[in-house]
């Protein structure tokens, strides 16, 4: 007698589950997207030494860092890199302090939440450099209206993601820090800030573009240095591998207070 | 220290959810409230614990707390209600920290509230590293820390699993069997009501009116007792008899909301 059933009979034989969990999860891996920056870059500069493209209109990334080279060297860079810096420390340190003040008022007071909520959807939705002239009326034609600009544009952002911040601290802390007695001023301070930050740190992420955005956008408009100014001129005399070079630095510049934001949530939201 | 509820109502806009709620707990005691759902027990619990204004009634408090409790009544939280920022040992000190306490002596009442929950190994973990029975021993080293002397535990064991729920009533259990603290225990669980609780206040549907003060005939010492079991299997049906239709009742409505 046979102890197993015959291997083509439908009924006994038996076939192994299929597979039908795979896909919706992307790994983050950097290899690929590190490979695919430089094989664009090579054909980039493949094309340009090739003649495919006129250097005039897209210099090769070649020319582009010959001129970051000797921008640095000349010291211009420093020059219009820290012009640039200057204004945007100034104008989002500036705004960061009004947003966070404002914001945490209209998180915690119905008051300041009634005021601040009507002006703030009303004031937002304008585009902040055009009231760089206004500005320039207002205080001059020195830098102060440049700063004035970033800090509008940075304090609109930071008070929105203050007070959504403030909003989505679990109720239930905040019950249970009332249900120990602990006053408003430590309640705010070790319960409201801690669970409002990883908003007001995803804030800051938008309002350093923001700031990047206005302060090229300002010295555009009305600057000798600054990395905008410098790209503006670069255009006008059609100096592309000089343009395409501030572009790059602002690119850089980008990311490294992305990377520094990238730290400071790793320090302060580590418990996350 | 004993705590009332006098005639307590409250209204949420046109939404009655409690009528007239009235009961004593007496210094030590430990009253369960139970009843179906919807009917308002962790509202009432609120406005015992002065968390929620009740729209009529008041809850309150009838001689001394005990010497050195730091706040008499203390919440002990369904979902726990711990600081994911903070460790263990700071969310267990977090109550301490705007007391007169000295340094030394905050230190010394956090060790003896972390010992008591066998918590010491665990001070420097953070609550998303630890399970969930492990975080509700921190609130409650948390509530031991400021020496109540009535504990209002908001379903405590309802987010755990079965047997993180049988250890914790255990220790809930001894916690509360010298008779020092006592304790309101809301929950929909009826064989928690009948091991823990002293006498059981039985909700009727919202809005909740109390509709029985069932009395348990046995010391809690006694309850652990084999022979106990029948009898508090008994009296868990008795009670299931009593909401049972208004269970089935609370349900339905609750699912044509």
């Amino acid at each position: 007698m046979l102890d197993r059933a015959p291997q083509d009979d439908p009924a006994t034989e038996t076939r192994p589950v299929a597979f039908r969990g795979g896909g919706f999860m992307p790994a983050t891996g950097r290899a690929s997207g590190w490979i695919a920056l430089m094989l664009v870059i090579a054909l980039w500069q493949f094309a340009g030494s090739a003649g495919w493209v006129n250097p005039l209109f897209l210099p090769p990334p070649s020319a582009i860092a010959v001129a970051i080279y000797k921008l640095a060297m000349s010291g211009a860079l420093w020059q219009h890199v820290s012009a640039s810096a200057v204004r945007i420390g100034s104008g989002w340190v500036l705004g960061t302090i009004a947003g966070v003040i404002v914001g945490f008022g209209i998180g915690l007071s119905t008051l300041a939440r009634g005021v601040g909520i009507t002006f703030i959807s009303a004031l937002f939705p304008i585009p902040k450099i055009a009231l760089l002239p206004l500005l320039i009326l207002w205080l001059g034609i020195g830098e102060e209206p440049k700063i004035a600009t970033i800090a509008l544009g940075v304090f609109f952002s930071t008070a929105i993601s203050v007070y959504s911040g403030v909003d989505a601290v679990p109720r239930n802390l905040i019950r249970m820090a009332q249900s120990f007695n602990v006053p408003f001023h430590a309640i705010v301070r070790r319960v409201i800030w801690p669970g409002a930050l990883p908003s007001i740190l995803a804030g800051f992420r938008i309002t350093a573009s923001v700031a990047l955005l206005l302060v090229v956008s300002a010295e555009m408009i009305g600057a000798q240095f600054g990395i905008g100014a410098f790209v503006l001129q670069a255009g006008n005399l059609m100096q592309t591998d000089q343009l395409l070079a501030g572009v790059v630095v602002l690119s850089l510049f980008g990311l490294a207070v992305g990377k520094a934001i990238n730290v400071l949530e790793a320090k302060l939201l580590h418990w996350r | 220290m004993d705590l009332i509820a006098d005639h307590i109502s409250h209204r949420f806009g046109a939404l009655e959810v409690l009528d007239r709620v009235s009961f004593t707990v007496a210094s030590g005691e430990v009253v369960a409230v139970v009843g179906p759902s919807g009917c308002g027990k962790s509202t009432l619990l609120s406005i015992l614990g002065g968390l929620l204004r009740p729209s009529e009634g008041k809850s309150e408090l009838r001689g001394a707390p005990p010497a050195g409790s730091l706040n008499p009544l203390t919440f002990v939280f369904q979902d726990f209600a711990l600081l994911p920022w903070c460790t263990v040992e700071a969310n267990v000190e977090f109550p301490l920290a705007h007391t007169a306490l000295d340094v030394a002596t905050r230190r010394t009442v956090v060790d003896d509230a972390l010992r008591r929950t066998g918590l010491s190994d665990f001070r420097g973990a953070y609550p998303k590293q630890l399970s969930g029975g492990m975080r509700q021993r921190v609130g409650i080293a948390r509530a031991l820390a400021v020496r109540p002397a009535i504990l209002l535990m908001d379903e405590p064991l309802s987010a755990l699993d079965s047997q993180t729920r049988e250890l914790l009533m255990e220790d809930f259990i001894r916690l509360l069997a010298d008779g020092a603290m006592g304790a309101v225990y809301v929950t929909h669980n009826l064989e928690e009501a009948v091991r823990l609780a002293d006498r059981i206040v039985v909700l009727s549907r919202r809005p909740g009116r109390v509709r029985e003060i069932v009395e348990i005939p046995l010391t809690r010492a006694e309850r652990g007792e084999i022979d106990a079991r029948g009898k508090l299997l008994a009296l868990q049906n008795d009670l299931w008899s009593l909401i049972r239709e208004e269970a089935i009742d609370a349900e339905r409505e609750v699912q044509h909301a």
